[in-house]
């Protein structure tokens, strides 16, 4: 059972970390292909406080605030590149991240920060924060869609240049879209760190950055229940595919390709041409 | 003394990522796509010369292998995979390109196993010097090779009709069609001029470090795309001056701020520093 609950915890962390990315590449169609550097800021900085014997909860809002406000720079940044260039950008922030971690010894170097303390909240207990964490996560996202931001995030992502001349301020929505994605990134890396307990420089590689894009992408580009779909099936593929473990990443690769080749909207896209074409063939039926 | 040697070498990892990232460039450059998997086909090239030289012992020939062979996987990736999705958003073609990569990286593993492959009887390892400098024969080849893959590139893209063709489709892909010029073959010829430069580069690359392994297109994955961004996206000789510069810059870096950050991050640092003073890199058009 242990194992279950742990396993639970893992999806539950991964789906809030891709519904962070999804406010920044989904609803406002930045793409971000480093992510995963927020969540090792807010990982790094949550256990670190934790470690210094400071409240748990404290120290999970720490690695929020502090993640957000990285976010914040390379939204700024973000206001300056735009398209394939802000992504090959916050690629670089990835290896950057990374580069800079490895050398610090007060961050562990490559050994990273291990004996990180229990939460004292139990196995099940802990999965319940997370849960609730992601309906929280769930929640906002909702409410963003449905908001006024939500469709200024919409008018910046199909075309940016339209929106700023309908008096839109592009910069200032970006920003928050930054901010908000890259704070809530630095949740799941808090609560990921208190999970396993354990983190250094390769738990936030480039690959992890793609894994998380991969779950935007593969569940349906700002879709929220298509994301949500994709990072439960993605983050437990691995476990499914034990029996085939020397072939893990090749399937792996092979899906990601097949997903973005047969069906660029991701699961979303392909459970809406379901439904158009039910809706389609029951005309048909209907006409005749 | 130290100066030079680190400039020199930085030139010839700079020449090296130059061989790579030229091809990208020009395939983004025509089609808009970030074509990770070209490193995919990089590491082809390594194997693909290894494999011959152990089998025939021929150099000449293994380069041959290496270079025509990629150059026609790097069509077949086209057709199979890139041309369906060309009309997509640019992170559809992105994701997929990455999905094939880490495929193609696995592939390779199973086949040819996770420690690599070694020359049988290492070719051009004797040191030679040439005015003064120092290098092994292998590394010669290096510059030698890319000044003339990347010279002849040039006077294709210069010189020929076939290269006024595809220039006239890259500026603008539908004047180009109605005087003539079928788009799909000038497609067809830039994903093989792009991977025939790939391949050239895995077999060097091979042959410097006595080592094909499946994972060797991890690292230019990535470092030739921060390349073709810092050379203004599509423009080659942007991409020359950046691959050059960033091997330079690499080499001195490592010495004087390894502390701090590693090869990697001051690659990106560079990059991103060069990205907030000129968004659009350092040069533009062809």
């Amino acid at each position: 059972m242990g194992f279950e609950i742990s396993l639970l915890t893992a999806m539950m962390i991964s789906i809030i970390g891709s519904l962070s990315l999804n406010l920044i590449t989904g609803f406002c169609g930045q793409v971000s292909l480093g992510h995963v550097a927020f969540v090792g800021i807010g990982a790094y900085t949550a256990s670190l406080m934790t470690k210094a014997a400071i409240p748990f909860f404290a120290a999970l809002v720490a690695g929020m605030i502090l993640a957000g406000i990285f976010g914040i720079i390379v939204g700024l940044a973000s206001l300056r590149v735009r398209h394939d260039f802000l992504a090959i950008t916050t690629m670089g922030v990835n290896f950057v991240f990374l580069g800079f971690v490895r050398q610090q010894e007060w961050l562990g170097g490559e050994l990273g920060v291990s004996s990180i303390p229990d939460p004292g909240l139990g196995k099940l207990g802990f999965l319940a924060l997370v849960f609730g964490c992601v309906v929280l996560v769930v929640l906002l996202s909702v409410q963003i869609r449905r908001s006024w931001m939500g469709y200024v995030f919409k008018a910046i992502s199909e075309d940016e240049d339209t929106a700023s001349m309908l008096g839109l301020d592009v910069s200032q929505y970006k920003l928050i879209a930054f901010a908000l994605g890259t704070s809530l990134a630095g949740l799941a890396g808090g609560l990921y760190a208190h999970h396993v307990r354990f983190i250094y420089p390769d738990s936030f590689a480039f690959v992890e950055s793609i894994t998380l894009l991969a779950m935007v992408v593969v569940g349906g580009n700002g879709s929220i229940w298509g994301v949500i779909l994709a990072s439960a099936f993605l983050s437990l593929l691995p476990q499914w595919f034990q029996f085939v473990d020397d072939y893990k990443l090749l399937l792996y690769g092979s899906l990601l390709f097949a997903v973005m080749r047969f069906s660029p909207g991701g699961l979303a896209g392909f459970a809406q041409l379901l439904i158009n074409h039910n809706r389609k063939s029951s005309k048909s039926k209907v006409d005749k | 003394m130290l100066y030079l040697e680190l400039f020199i070498q930085g030139l010839l990892q700079g020449s090296i990522y130059a061989l790579i990232a030229v091809g990208l460039t020009i395939v983004y450059g025509l089609l808009r796509i970030l074509h990770v998997a070209h490193a995919g086909l990089y590491t082809l090239g390594g194997y693909f010369g290894v494999l011959v030289f152990n089998i025939t012992g021929s150099l000449v020939l293994g380069g041959l292998v290496a270079m025509l062979g990629v150059g026609i996987f790097g069509i077949i990736i086209y057709r199979l995979c890139y041309q369906p999705i060309l009309d997509q958003p640019p992170y559809v073609p992105l994701i997929a390109s990455i999905g094939l990569f880490i495929a193609m990286e696995e592939l390779y593993r199973i086949l040819f196993g996770s420690y690599g492959v070694t020359y049988s009887n290492p070719p051009l390892q004797d040191m030679m010097p040439v005015g003064g400098i120092y290098l092994r024969q292998g590394e010669w080849v290096t510059i030698l090779a890319s000044i003339v893959l990347i010279g002849g590139l040039a006077w294709l893209s210069r010189k020929t009709r076939l290269g006024l063709a595809w220039r006239a489709t890259v500026t603008d892909a539908e004047m180009a069609e109605s005087f003539g010029i079928d788009p799909i073959r000038v497609r067809y010829l830039n994903f093989f001029i792009g991977s025939i430069l790939a391949g050239a580069a895995g077999m060097i690359v091979g042959i410097l470090n006595n080592l094909v392994e499946p994972t060797m297109g991890s690292v230019p994955s990535y470092k030739a795309l921060a390349i073709i961004v810092l050379g203004g996206l599509g423009s080659v000789r942007g991409t020359l001056v950046a691959a050059l510069s960033l091997g330079v810059i690499e080499s001195f870096g490592t010495i004087y701020l390894g502390e701090v950050l590693n090869r990697d991050a001051i690659a990106f640092v560079f990059l991103i520093l060069v990205l907030m003073v000129r968004p659009k890199g350092m040069f533009r058009g062809m």
